[in-house]
């Protein structure tokens, strides 16, 4: 098994798009339940962080009863580090949209929509130009679905499906409370599925290909493909197509300088892990891989010895305090209190026991705060602290 | 009707004048008059009957939703940790040297506004910053003077 940690790269996202009429014909011809059980066994794991089986959330959305719902395609990409989903969008837009049609298929969605952060407003223009192609095929093939692109405002919050959902409505990007989840009740209370633009790539080539090839990519928890956005100190920045479950170290040698200090996996809400750790951490969603594993939404930064990771937390903790849409305590003044806490203890002002009590207040954060962005922060806190203390004293 | 009231007319028949047609509206303003003035905001709330309060409200939570008068051209460079680590301060004292402006600031002619924002997504090529809609990414001092002389040489301002 050992070597089914070793970086793999693979080649399906951005291979040629031009059968998608075919997909989505032949899609529409198989019964639901068939297309779900397919997603299903692909072992299919949402793309945009979270890792929620896709073929599961399809599920729950295509048996709730209402005349109306939806399909939301989640193009907010605002964590630092990651920028697939542009890409992705830019070059195969009609995977996307094949994806999004067939999950209306089986949902009984007759509208979609694509959340797009408004830093990719140039995006905007050739996107509807797809649409309006595709949804030219649809007529012809009879299928009844539309697609609109809503734009964003520069939020990163909104990338929190419901808190997008709120700003979908015309309101403050404000996550909700959960349950009710989505699926059940989602944009204007309707059941919605909404899903990472990566993940509906992925979906796309199941479709294509069967559930089969992409089960047996990856490793055990951790099927399939991912691309991933690589950034920070590499001769090589850009985006990769990997197979999951690879181990740090190799990612590390692969596009490491030779003087990877420090490599950030997950973006600002995910985790720092130091040398030392490389060669326990493998890239994957929680499972049985080796030592930790690392869930991800594909962002990779690597960081050389010439770094602060003071600096590095520094800037994490000021995206927080910008980006927390201030709707609960632990986080909107948690963010804050971090942030000056640094400070302070880097400053003298404050002991070094005080990073202690720092990250008690990260603790409290993941327990009470009301959505994922509170809760993470203790995730790159944690790891930067305590891997780099002396860093962050003097 | 004067020329605020009739834009957002003509944005409330495009995009409807329902609850979820607020921000799309609120960004036409925005495209057109850079930024949502206390009239704007009153009278989009006019046109979609609910209360001014609710869409300042709204307006405010966004950073690409101003309410204050931008310049008809509004930079943003990029701040979040790899263009940090790629030399944007390089970038800001160049562009802030050329306008002869602060962080935040509007040129007296009322042609540029600088401001710094959260990672834009080019961490592959960065430094990058937004001017408007268009991105400019791997910027060095050179290239930013480049791309500012061509915006400087553009005469007519709104
Ligand atoms: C603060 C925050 C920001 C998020 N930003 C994004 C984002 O930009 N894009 C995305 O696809 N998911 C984002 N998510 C995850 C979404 O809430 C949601 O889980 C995801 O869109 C579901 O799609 P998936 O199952 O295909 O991953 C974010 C979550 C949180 C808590
Ligand atoms: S955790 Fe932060 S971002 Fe999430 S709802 Fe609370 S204040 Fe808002």
């Amino acid at each position: 098994m050992a070597n089914s940690y070793l970086l793999k790269r693979a080649d399906f996202i951005f291979r040629n798009e031009n059968d998608w009429e075919k997909i989505l014909s032949n899609s529409i011809k198989k019964k639901p339940a068939d297309l779900i059980n397919e997603l299903i066994s692909s072992e299919l794991k949402g793309r945009g962080g979270a890792g929620f089986p896709t073929g599961l959330k399809w599920k729950l959305t295509s048996e709730a009863k209402s005349d109306v719902k939806y399909v939301i395609c989640n193009a907010d990409e605002g964590e630092p580090g990651t920028f697939k989903d542009r890409e992705i969008l830019s070059k195969v837009p009609y995977k996307v949209l094949t994806a999004m049609a067939v999950c209306g298929y089986i949902t009984g969605a007759k509208q979609g929509f694509i959340y797009l952060r408004g830093e990719y407003k140039f995006l905007e223009e050739e996107l509807y130009k797809a649409i309006d192609e595709f949804e030219y095929y649809c007529k012809e093939i009879k299928l009844e679905f539309k697609i609109n692109i809503f734009m964003g405002s520069g939020a990163y919050i909104c990338g929190e499906e419901t808190a997008l959902m709120e700003s979908m409505e015309g309101r403050r990007g404000e996550p909700r409370n959960k349950p009710p989840f989505p699926s059940i009740e989602g944009y204007k209370e309707k059941p919605t599925v909404i899903n990472n633009v990566e993940t509906l790539a992925h979906a796309y080539t199941i479709f294509k290909e069967g559930a089969k090839k992409f089960y047996d990519l990856g490793v055990q928890y951790s099927r399939g493909t991912k691309l991933f956005s690589v950034s920070g100190d590499t001769p090589k920045p850009g985006i990769y197509e990997l197979e999951l479950g690879m181990s740090l170290q190799d990612f590390v040698y692969e596009f490491g300088d030779g003087d990877t200090k420090a490599v950030q996996v997950g973006g600002a809400s995910g985790f720092l892990v130091p040398r030392k750790k490389f060669k326990d951490a493998a890239i994957g969603f929680q499972g049985k891989l080796t030592g930790i594993s690392l869930p991800t939404g594909g962002s990779m930064m690597l960081f050389n010895s010439s770094r602060s990771m003071f600096n590095v937390l520094d800037n994490y903790l000021e995206f927080f305090r910008e980006e927390s849409c201030g709707q609960c305590t632990p986080c909107r003044v948690g963010c804050q209190q971090l942030l000056l806490g640094i400070k302070a203890v880097k400053r003298g002002d404050k002991p070094a026991s005080y990073l202690d009590k720092l990250m008690r207040l990260t603790e409290t954060m993941q327990l009470t705060a009301k959505c994922g962005l509170g809760q993470s922060v203790a995730n790159s806190f944690s790891s930067i602290v305590e891997n780099f203390r002396e860093e962050m004293i003097y | 009707m004067n020329p605020i009231q009739s834009l957002v007319k003509d944005l409330a028949d495009k995009h409807g004048r329902k609850r979820e047609s607020l921000l799309p509206i609120m960004q036409g303003v925005v495209a057109q008059e850079k930024y949502l003035s206390e009239l704007a905001m009153i009278e989009i709330a006019r046109e979609i009957d609910i209360s001014a309060s609710e869409v300042y409200g709204t307006a405010t939570f966004y950073s690409f939703l101003e309410t204050e008068k931008m310049g008809k051209y509004v930079i943003r460079v990029c701040k979040t940790i790899t263009c940090a680590m790629k030399g944007k301060n390089q970038v800001m004292l160049t562009i802030q040297n050329m306008l002869k402006i602060k962080l935040g600031e509007t040129t007296p002619d009322r042609k540029f506004t600088l401001l710094e924002t959260n990672c834009l997504g080019w961490c592959h090529k960065a430094p990058a910053m937004l001017i408007n809609d268009d991105v400019y990414t791997e910027l060095t001092p050179e290239k930013v003077r480049e791309v500012l002389s061509m915006y400087m040489k553009e005469n007519h301002v709104n």
